[in-house]
């Protein structure tokens, strides 16, 4: 039985004003933890709960939380990444846009857990209509005590505050967004320090991801306990996932972790398979950042497993053979989708998205953006394709954030999955011009281990 | 317990102070396993990390918590730790990456040095010569970017630029406003001015001396004369704004620049004002200290003070002249 823990009231009508929310048993949380929680009843019962950053890296909230430094008379703020930006991705505007009231319930209950008495959340400059939304509700929760001074008769004061970005991807990166949120350049801080110990103006910060606080509404609703058992294994509760691609019913679904990937795909619960009954070729998992699969390495594991839509099953096999959960960003291909042109699409943005402070990712996007280029449209030679992991390669772990693994990661795994589809471009550049690869042996079941014994 | 922190780079144990970086205690041991550094400028507060030619392989994190870091790392911004392991050169990984980041800081700049004022002092000549790859991989056209005279002084020429961000920190942190800064993103990004307004201030001219390539230039010496054709002294003078001690640099009897001295790091001694670096160029302005010291390995050496020294020439043999004369007419007469 899948249960629902972000989205159980989003068919309600008028879920997005307060007073609905209200009925369907919204603001519990805070009133529950703000009358007979202390903030590190609530920090042990997100921790309990093994909830996990649902912005892309999955670290456990509860414990960056508690990573949180509580220096004497120095403020904590509380940062909520709405910057939502990563292509394939776009549960958190879905969230903010329906069910605004969710985010803000979880800003209250984490600020009070984090001690943070000015909280902001950080919201992509082009979402414009989802910065009024949630302006409006916090006006709203505003004028029902919720927010301000004294909430509650707790004695515990907070102010919300929405900033808008100037709508660049790295500013999802926690530390560019801070610099941002600051009013600088978004240029990603080195670390040391980290955020926890000195964030916006020096001062102990905790940035999370907008489902990860919606989270933790449910986790102090039920009890972190509770939350736990919905999930599998180290992959505990729902995951929001934002299906795109060539499917027959995209959109954002709530899952249980743990679902099959198959089941995903196929079920007409969710995605109800590929549209026009094509068949499916490749599976970008988790946002255009992770590394890219072909059909039978995204719906088994090289033992012959199933893969489910989890932390650890989605990274079964490093990235030889598997890729990542992310943000859920579930892009799937169909046989006629160009894993080429695809792949240059990819770079063409991380070019363009790159902050240009640290050379390796400010010259080598745009380095494999040119040679992408050149394949793509028939220019291209075999050893471009060398090259490319070589650049890859380069860029990769090299950088001061993780923009330039996430440009290296898509380029050399579709290399690693794809490559007789690159060599094709080369080889046949007017047909690739014309035509495409197609499905050729992506989707062939994988052939069973062979343990070798000597 | 010391106050004074162990670390091992190489294989060769110092002792420095607590929060020093790795490649300070690097270059406390010195030689040839100082880590390269592009944008790390110690007189910069901020500057660093950015370039990632610095970057080494922790491969025992210290004493306490001996696990090697994961990722290589900058360590012009890393801090030591009590039993910290280091490894520069000894790790195949370092010197690989600096290779990739050495080709990356290149395929954008211009391959100009015979035409760039920058030759022969230029720090990404030093390092593409030690770290690079002999030959480019690269065969796109490399983005251009227009001259722009910043001020009447001193000339920013983008294409040569490789964001080290070093003038920017020179603007905000020896002056008092903020007058220049990076616009644009990514490869497009670029070091400007206000829509091309001036910088003038007392200490614009240190951007020059701190930027590692050519793409800040002094235009009172532009052209005149390549660097290893120049003779450096340092010499000071009593200047009421700044420490006025400086590097002049001759040709012939002119002082045709003025610079502020730089240590073995190639990092400035100290900020030197304008009217020191542009208005006082004649001999009588200054008094000279003596030769400056340069690296025996720099092109600027091979302008030997000694060979200034007359040459010894051969004596005079008049009965070898005398016989060759001979010799010379009979050939003509057959």
């Amino acid at each position: 039985m899948a249960r629902k823990l972000l989205l159980e009231h989003i068919d309600v009508a008028g879920i997005n004003t307060l007073e609905v929310y209200r009925k369907q048993g919204g603001y519990r949380a805070v009133e529950k933890a703000l009358k007979k929680l202390s903030p590190e009843d609530v920090v042990d019962e997100v921790k309990k709960s093994g909830l996990r950053g649902r912005g892309g890296a999955g670290f456990p909230t509860g414990m960056k939380w508690s990573f949180l430094a509580k220096p004497e008379g120095k403020a904590r703020y509380l940062v909520c990444n709405a910057d939502e930006s990563e292509p394939g991705t776009f549960k958190d505007r879905y969230l903010m846009t329906n069910i605004p009231h969710l985010l803000i319930e979880g800003m209250i209950v984490s600020s009070y857990a984090l001690g943070a008495n000015t909280s902001y959340i950080y919201v992509r400059g082009e979402m414009m209509p989802q910065i009024r939304i949630l302006e409006k509700a916090i006006a709203e929760a505003k004028a029902a005590g919720f927010l301000g001074k004294n909430i509650l008769g707790s004695g515990y004061d907070l102010e919300l505050y929405v900033q808008p970005g100037g709508g660049a991807y790295i500013c999802g990166e926690e530390t560019a967004l801070i610099e941002s949120l600051e009013g600088k350049r978004g240029n990603p801080r080195i670390k040391p320090p980290f955020p926890a110990i000195s964030g916006v103006w020096g001062c102990p910060t905790v940035v999370n991801n907008v489902e990860s606080i919606a989270a933790v509404v449910s986790i102090i609703n039920d009890g972190g306990d509770e939350y736990a058992k919905v999930g599998i294994g180290r992959s505990t509760g729902t995951k929001l996932i934002s299906a795109s691609g060539n499917l027959a019913k995209p959109g954002v679904y709530e899952i249980e972790l743990g679902l099959s990937v198959e089941e995903f795909i196929y079920s007409e619960k969710y995605c109800g398979g590929m549209a026009n009954g094509k068949r499916l070729k490749a599976v970008v998992a988790g946002g255009s950042s992770v590394p890219i699969l072909p059909a039978n390495l995204i719906l088994k594991t090289t033992n012959g497993e199933n893969r489910l839509m989890s932390y650890e099953s989605l990274a079964d096999g490093g990235f030889a053979t598997g890729t990542m959960l992310g943000s859920g960003g579930f892009i799937a291909f169909d046989e006629d989708a160009c894993i080429v042109r695809n792949t240059w699409n990819y770079s063409r943005f991380y070019h363009h998205e790159s902050c240009g402070q640290c050379s390796p990712c400010r010259e080598g996007t745009g380095w494999m953006e040119k040679v992408l280029h050149r394949l793509e449209y028939g220019h291209g030679a075999m050893s471009d394709i060398d090259l490319l992991v070589d650049v890859a390669k380069n860029i990769e772990g090299n950088t001061i954030c993780p923009l330039g693994d996430a440009a290296a990661w898509p380029v050399a795994s579709a290399i690693r999955h794809f490559r007789d589809e690159f060599e094709w471009h080369v080889k046949h550049p007017e047909k690739a011009l014309k035509g495409n690869y197609g499905l050729a042996h992506y989707a062939d079941p994988l052939p069973p281990v062979v343990v070798e014994t000597v | 317990m010391s106050d004074k922190v162990k670390v091992i780079i190489d294989g060769i144990s110092v002792e420095v102070a607590p929060g020093t970086t790795i490649l300070n205690a690097a270059r406390q041991i010195g030689g040839d396993i100082v880590p390269p550094a592009m944008c790390y400028y110690s007189k910069l507060e901020g500057s660093g990390g950015k370039c990632r030619t610095c970057l080494v392989k922790v491969s025992k994190g210290s004493e306490a918590d001996p696990r090697p870091m994961p990722k290589l790392v900058a360590s012009c911004r890393t801090t030591v730790m009590e039993g910290m392991e280091v490894q520069n050169i000894t790790s195949p990984e370092v010197v690989d990456a600096r290779k990739g980041v050495v080709e990356m800081l290149l395929i954008n700049h211009p391959l100009d040095c015979p035409v760039c004022d920058q030759a022969g002092e230029c720090d990404l000549q030093d390092l593409a010569f030690n770290h690079g790859a002999a030959e480019t991989r690269y065969e796109f056209e490399r983005r251009t970017f227009d001259r722009i005279d910043i001020g009447d002084k001193i000339q920013l020429h983008m294409n040569r630029c490789i964001l080290c961000y070093r003038c920017t920190y020179v603007a905000d942190q020896l002056t008092d406003c903020r007058q220049q800064g990076i616009v644009g993103r990514g490869d497009h990004a670029e070091i400007s001015t206000y829509i091309e307004k001036a910088i003038d201030n007392d200490f614009s001219g240190n951007m020059i001396d701190v930027c590692p390539v050519g793409a800040l230039t002094d235009k009172t010496f532009r052209f005149k004369s390549r660097v290893w054709f120049t003779k450096p002294v340092d010499a000071h003078r009593d200047c009421p704004t700044c420490s006025g001690k400086v590097m002049l640099w001759y040709k012939g009897d002119d002082v045709i620049r003025v610079t502020a001295r730089k240590d073995e790091n190639h990092e400035v001694e100290e900020f030197i004002c304008n009217t020191c670096r542009f208005d006082k160029k004649a001999t009588k302005d200054w008094v000279i200290e003596g030769p400056s010291r340069i690296e025996h390995t720099s092109v600027i050496s091979s302008n030997h003070y000694d060979t200034l020294k007359p040459l010894p020439v051969i004596q005079e043999n008049k009965a070898l002249m005398a016989a060759n004369k001979e010799e010379l007419e009979r050939t003509k007469k057959s």
